[in-house]
């Protein structure tokens, strides 16, 4: 049987073997930035800073809080994360789990890696509450045992040369060995161990590649499976809260940004904007209300789902898309929704079945 | 917390947000008279599609709903909004009016232009009673303002071969039909149009707006005027003319003399590419088979609409792509055609033999 819950450290260190040496079943090779490459020590660097709560103004809350590792790296069963004082944002925790495939972080993809992406959260109000970096470079430079580890790893003399950038390194290197394959699908399917998958989930495969459509945007290639196409569609999961004032919304988020107003900010603070999607990052109508595919791999573990945590279970979610992009069959949808989403016809069979293959798609503890 | 004050940035902020809210008229001519600059969206080719009582095609319906929202954000707002032509498929009442209300979403002044899929069933009787006039002309800050009906054929073909309007209707609908006839304007338009003229100066910019293109591309499938080099001969005196017209799905751009030519993308689908016009026997494939496209999810792949910039008569076109980059065909003074601000190739002279 496999385990659902699992211990930090067991879950650290087998992800972390598993990039010493080679990629899970099912996975391409990590890719890693030619200007950031693995190290041990780096590695371990970067686990401790991430689990490190002292890094926010309360000194409660960690990238662990939201991105639990008994929790698929996600907050489950929170619908949005929530960092210091109780203060939720606008946004589903996505799950690290392969984050490192992902051709841009966040649900919009507003930063280009995961370098990027680990410095926003420290100074995002709603999350860890900082005004700026400045604490986290005090602390790391006084505290003898950071500053000893980044003084090897990044071959540092002076405490000063210590930056932001160094931080965010070895948060990433850490987050490039949290990668999970070898799911009884991948057995299945790689390595054509037909008994890998229940009947049920084989069944639900055949409606995941035909009449399901999942693939389109989960995708499957024929060495590996990343469940994601990095792409952005506009589903219809909430859009319809702001469907009524998008032009003046988007307008004005639009100034704001020119203005220089923060991003993440306006993001997660403001549920209107947040509902705006990719648009906010490339200011294109076609990126309106339009969200990042996120990975499928662990999905059993990561609920509730959707941007915003707005569907609680799997079956739900399958409703959700075999009524054509609406939690209720017949709803109206807005007019920016993704062309290929539209009502599937699935048979309650079917719907079970495709459920029944979604589990298959939880990694195992080694 | 407090995290900006919003009154604050707007009052004081002169910043100019040049995002795609804001499409902004960007290329201005040496010596333009901005009084003659404006900006107008064009959406086309939606081929709204009965299937029984209340249904319709739903992803050309959700083509058409998305080009309207998307004009609907255009800040400032448009002048007015074109439709190219081929609002149904079949050329139903049922169609028409579907494509009507959907259309009656913006919040534009809209003028129309007739496709050949609104015309055959009935001859554009029903259409023309809720839009009007299927050629006019009117003037538009100091731009005078053509719109033709080009989707004409003989009178033969019209009114003797077909048992019913109906069966008409599906002959001219297929697009490679082998029993299709050519596009024509027809010699009383083109009285019409010469007539229009005779008083406009020479130096006034004129725009054209038809369905098929007023130029031969590819006869098999209709992308083709018959009657094109007579049509041409009428505009060619003036010192700018622009064609605008849709019915290829697709982007084309081309010069002819003084004729700048561009084409309009489709809401519902897109054509691939006709290799080049040949009297003699071709290979071009027949589309009674599906169009082969990479990413079949993509179902608005190589769809949109667009919006125009005019300046001293001139045309930006911003092609607005639901599923792709956005692409801007501008005329480049320099070289005396419209190029393709991105992907043209710069070492490609446009094609001036037909
Ligand atoms: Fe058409
Ligand atoms: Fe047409």
């Amino acid at each position: 049987m496999m385990k659902k819950i699992f211990s930090i450290t067991a879950i650290v260190l087998f992800f972390s073997i598993q990039t010493a040496f080679a990629e899970p079943l099912g996975l391409p090779p990590v890719p890693i930035p030619a200007d950031n490459p693995q190290s041990k020590a780096k590695i371990a660097l970067g686990e401790k800073l991430f689990n490190d709560p002292r890094f926010s103004s309360t000194g409660d809350v960690s990238c662990a809080t939201c991105h639990d590792a008994a929790k698929g790296f996600a907050d489950g069963p929170l619908k949005t994360s929530e960092g210091i004082k109780g203060l939720t944002g606008t946004r589903n925790a996505p799950t690290v789990l392969n984050a490192a495939y992902m051709k841009s972080q966040f649900w919009d993809g507003r930063e280009p890696d995961l370098e990027g992406q680990s410095k926003g959260p420290f100074i995002n109000p709603v999350e860890m509450g900082l005004e700026n970096h400045e604490p986290i470079l005090t602390l790391v430079r006084a505290d003898r045992t950071y500053w000893k580890m980044f003084r090897k790893v990044f071959g540092l003399k002076k405490k000063e040369a210590l930056t932001m950038d160094h931080v965010a390194k070895a948060i990433a290197s850490f987050e490039r060995t949290i990668i999970s394959g070898d799911s009884p699908f991948d057995h299945y399917y790689f390595t054509n161990d037909k008994a890998a998958m229940t009947p049920a989930a084989v069944r639900g495969f055949n409606v995941f590649l035909e009449q399901g459509r999942c693939v389109s945007c989960h995708t499957v290639s024929q060495t590996h499976a990343l469940f994601t196409d990095s792409r952005f569609h506009n589903l219809n999961v909430n859009f319809n809260s702001i469907s009524g004032g998008v032009k003046a919304l988007a307008r004005r988020q639009q100034q704001d940004k020119a203005d220089g107003v923060d991003l993440d900010v306006s993001i997660l603070t403001d549920k209107a904007v947040a509902e705006l999607g990719r648009f906010v990052v490339t200011g294109q109508w076609r990126d309106i209300g339009a969200f990042k595919t996120p990975t499928l791999r662990n999905v059993d573990l990561t609920a509730p789902y959707m941007h915003d945590g707005s569907i609680k279970t799997l079956e739900d979610v399958v409703d959700f898309y075999n009524n054509g992009g609406v939690v209720k069959a017949g709803d109206p949808v807005n007019s920016f929704q993704s062309g290929g989403i539209r009502p599937l016809g699935l048979s309650d069979t079917q719907k079970a079945d495709l459920v029944a293959f979604l589990k298959m798609l939880t990694s195992p503890l080694n | 917390m407090s995290i900006i004050n919003r009154r604050t940035l707007l009052k004081t902020g002169g910043t100019f947000v040049a995002g795609a809210c804001l499409p902004l008229t960007n290329i201005r001519l040496a010596f333009a008279d901005q009084s003659q600059d404006f900006t107008f969206a064009y959406i086309s080719d939606s081929h709204i599609q009965h299937i029984k009582g209340t249904k319709f095609v739903r992803n050309w319906d959700q083509g058409l709903k998305r080009a309207v929202a998307e004009a609907n954000l255009m800040s400032p707002k448009p002048d007015f909004v074109m439709y190219g032509g081929d609002l149904a498929q079949l050329g139903t009442r049922e169609e028409l009016d579907h494509g009507f209300e959907i259309m009656s979403a913006l919040k534009h002044k809209t003028h129309y232009v007739m496709g050949e899929h609104d015309y055959y069933a009935d001859l554009g009787e029903y259409w023309s009673s809720q839009v009007g006039k299927q050629y006019y002309s009117f003037d538009h800050k100091g731009v005078h303002i053509i719109v033709l009906n080009s989707i004409l054929t003989d009178d033969h073909w019209t009114h003797e071969r077909w048992a019913n309007g109906t069966e008409r209707m599906g002959v001219m609908a297929g697009l490679d039909d082998p029993r299709g006839s050519p596009f024509m304007v027809g010699a009383a338009q083109r009285k019409w149009l010469a007539n229009d003229l005779k008083d406009i100066s020479k130096d006034t910019p004129i725009i054209v707006f038809s369905h098929s293109p007023l130029q031969k591309l590819f006869k098999n499938w209709n992308f083709w005027t018959d009657d094109a080099e007579l049509v041409q001969a009428i505009l060619q005196p003036f010192d700018s003319v622009t064609v605008f017209y849709g019915h290829v799905h697709q982007i084309q751009y081309n010069q002819i003399g003084n004729i700048t030519f561009h084409s309009v993308m489709a809401t519902a689908w897109p054509w691939p590419y006709p290799e080049s016009y040949a009297q003699a026997e071709n290979h071009m494939p027949h589309l009674t088979v599906p169009i082969n496209r990479a990413d079949p999810f993509f179902e608005r792949d190589a769809t949109g609409w667009q919006y125009v910039d005019i300046n001293s008569g001139k045309a930006t076109v911003k092609f607005s792509l639901t599923e792709n980059e956005p692409r801007t065909v501008s005329y480049d003074a320099k070289r005396g055609h419209p190029v393709d601000t991105k992907y043209v190739s710069r070492s490609k002279p446009p094609q001036n033999h037909y």
